[in-house]
């Protein structure tokens, strides 16, 4: 786990890719936000999976999204454990993507009590470990 | 319902987990006035040591035609209930015995069932924001419900000052002292805008339930009450078009209601699940006691407080101040709720004449991933 400036001051804990996620990560090591969709029905998976819950279909396609979305619901963090523990306060939150899903994250690079729902962000792809998960910011 | 128990212990140092349920279920054997050999059903979740219900059972010496170790995380033991009420009309089994304990206060064991945590499905897409413990996950809902009704930290704090009304004629409870709406305001932020004071607190300790066939019923002594109605629902993320504004009380709500035969204005006492402030705001609304996002209005002016208030609820104290145990607080609702239809709670909070009680559970994170059940209890002879 690092904790750089990069990461907005935030541990980045390592995903570990499995065998139905692997293209969302292979996307973001490339700095894309690559998501599922369903080629039976067209929904747009979220969390990444080879299963449609609206369909039950389970043959995707990826596609790249825009990594722009909306604030759907956020928590300051003051009071954290473990390695969390030194980077509060910080900001987690639910951001709603433009195609729909609305996705857990932190929101770094602006002051936590200026985060609010509603506000626009996009997306940011942080190393961590030999990955890159995804943040946002405004 | 023949027995119930709720052990007095909240810090447990000196007990194991096993010996924590096997005593609890001792309380509630005795309670009933039946022992460990009439035992022929079994449920427990996964706050049970080992095996589940197989290394308890060993442990217990139970001889079992029936278990059941479903696992709704808090919630579990309400939906519990139900189960050994469908189970004893399926003939498996006449005497059903329902155990939770732990020690997350001194024992350092995370909330039951966390260590599976890292294998879920959604890991890779949840573990990486430092969410602190349950709290952050009701934050968020929270923040929502904040921004979609205008609920205030006001209305919430309202809630934890009827808990703590309560809660100074519990004897046993974790925190007796009696707070004002400025003292939960003046309290550290958590994750906001959760303060510490709107969180549950920490406890070590257990719980069982004895849940008996007619036929056993009819030939023990004691108090009973009559199961009248259960529903339960898993809440899901929704394919990632999460709705924070409501949990599964929504769906568990009208099954227990339509099963029970009985209508809002018949329930006198509601135990309500308090892991946080919210999450009696927002089940409150979820099943039906006020509309969709008037929860702050419906708790304001002491309506929770016991007597007199609209809606007399958790009056041992709740998980708020009461007690947690083992970060599951589903059943000692249950147990308040038996102890109003007896009238034996606590002079001061006992609900006058209380013939019906709600008891309602809610497991997981609020409006996410998580379960609800609810069941609906009535005097012997309603």
């Amino acid at each position: 786990m690092t904790t750089t400036a990069e990461a907005g001051g935030l541990p980045a804990p390592e995903p570990y890719p499995n065998t139905e996620d692997a293209p969302f990560w292979a996307g973001t090591a490339e700095g894309r936000l690559v998501l599922p969709k369903c080629t039976n029905c067209g929904t747009v998976i979220w969390y990444p999976r080879q299963f449609c819950s609206e369909c039950s279909g389970r043959d995707v396609e990826w596609f790249q999204a825009s990594g722009r979305g909306t604030i759907y619901a956020r928590t300051v963090v003051h009071r954290a454990q473990g390695p969390w523990r030194d980077a509060a306060p910080y900001v987690i939150a639910y951001v709603e993507l433009e195609e729909g899903p609305r996705v857990l994250t932190n929101i770094i690079g602006v002051d936590p009590a200026a985060v609010e729902v509603g506000q626009e962000v996009h997306a940011v792809f942080i190393p961590a470990g030999a990955h890159r998960i995804v943040r946002f910011t405004r | 319902m023949a027995g119930i128990f709720e052990h007095p212990g909240r810090e447990l140092p000196d007990k194991t987990t096993a010996q924590i349920h096997a005593e609890s279920a001792a309380g509630a054997l005795a309670d009933a006035g039946l022992s460990f050999a009439d035992v022929d059903g079994y449920f427990c979740a996964g706050d049970a040591p080992g095996f589940g219900p197989l290394s308890m059972a060993d442990y217990m010496g139970l001889s079992c035609s029936y278990v059941d170790s479903t696992e709704m995380g808090g919630s579990t033991y309400v939906a519990h209930v139900g189960h050994a009420a469908s189970a004893i009309a399926m003939g498996k089994c006449t005497v059903a015995l329902i155990t939770l304990g732990g020690k997350p206060r001194t024992g350092g064991q995370g909330p039951g069932g966390a260590g599976r945590m890292g294998t879920a499905p959604e890991s890779n897409f949840e573990g990486q924001w430092g969410i602190p413990g349950a709290v952050g996950g009701y934050a968020l809902a929270a923040s929502r419900h904040m921004y979609e009704f205008g609920t205030t930290s006001e209305q919430l704090a309202e809630i934890k000052v009827a808990a703590s009304l309560h809660a100074q004629y519990n004897p046993n409870a974790f925190l007796r002292k009696v707070v004002t709406v400025e003292e939960v305001l003046d309290s550290p932020m958590v994750s906001s805008p959760l303060r510490r004071m709107d969180c549950c607190v920490v406890t070590d300790g257990g719980g069982a339930l004895v849940v008996v066939a007619p036929e056993i019923a009819s030939q023990l002594s004691g108090p009973k009450v009559k199961v009248l109605g259960h529903g339960e629902a898993p809440k899901h993320t929704n394919n990632g078009r999460i709705d924070l504004t409501h949990s599964g009380a929504v769906w568990s709500g009208p099954r227990a209601f339509s099963e029970a035969g009985v209508s809002h204005a018949d329930i006198d006492y509601a135990s309500i699940y308090d892991s946080f402030t919210i999450t009696v705001l927002m089940t409150l609304e979820d099943l039906g006691f006020c509309e969709k996002g008037k929860g702050g209005e419906f708790v304001s002016d002491g309506a929770l407080v016991s007597p007199g208030g609209k809606l007399p609820f958790n009056t041992d104290g709740g998980g708020l101040c009461n007690n947690h145990p083992t970060n599951r607080g589903g059943i000692t609702k249950v147990i308040e709720a038996v102890r109003q239809l007896r009238g034996e709670a606590h002079p001061k909070v006992q609900v006058p004449d209380c013939q019906i009680a709600l008891a309602h559970g809610t497991g997981g994170s609020l409006g996410t991933r998580m379960g609800s059940a609810t069941l609906i209890l009535g005097q012997e002879d309603s």
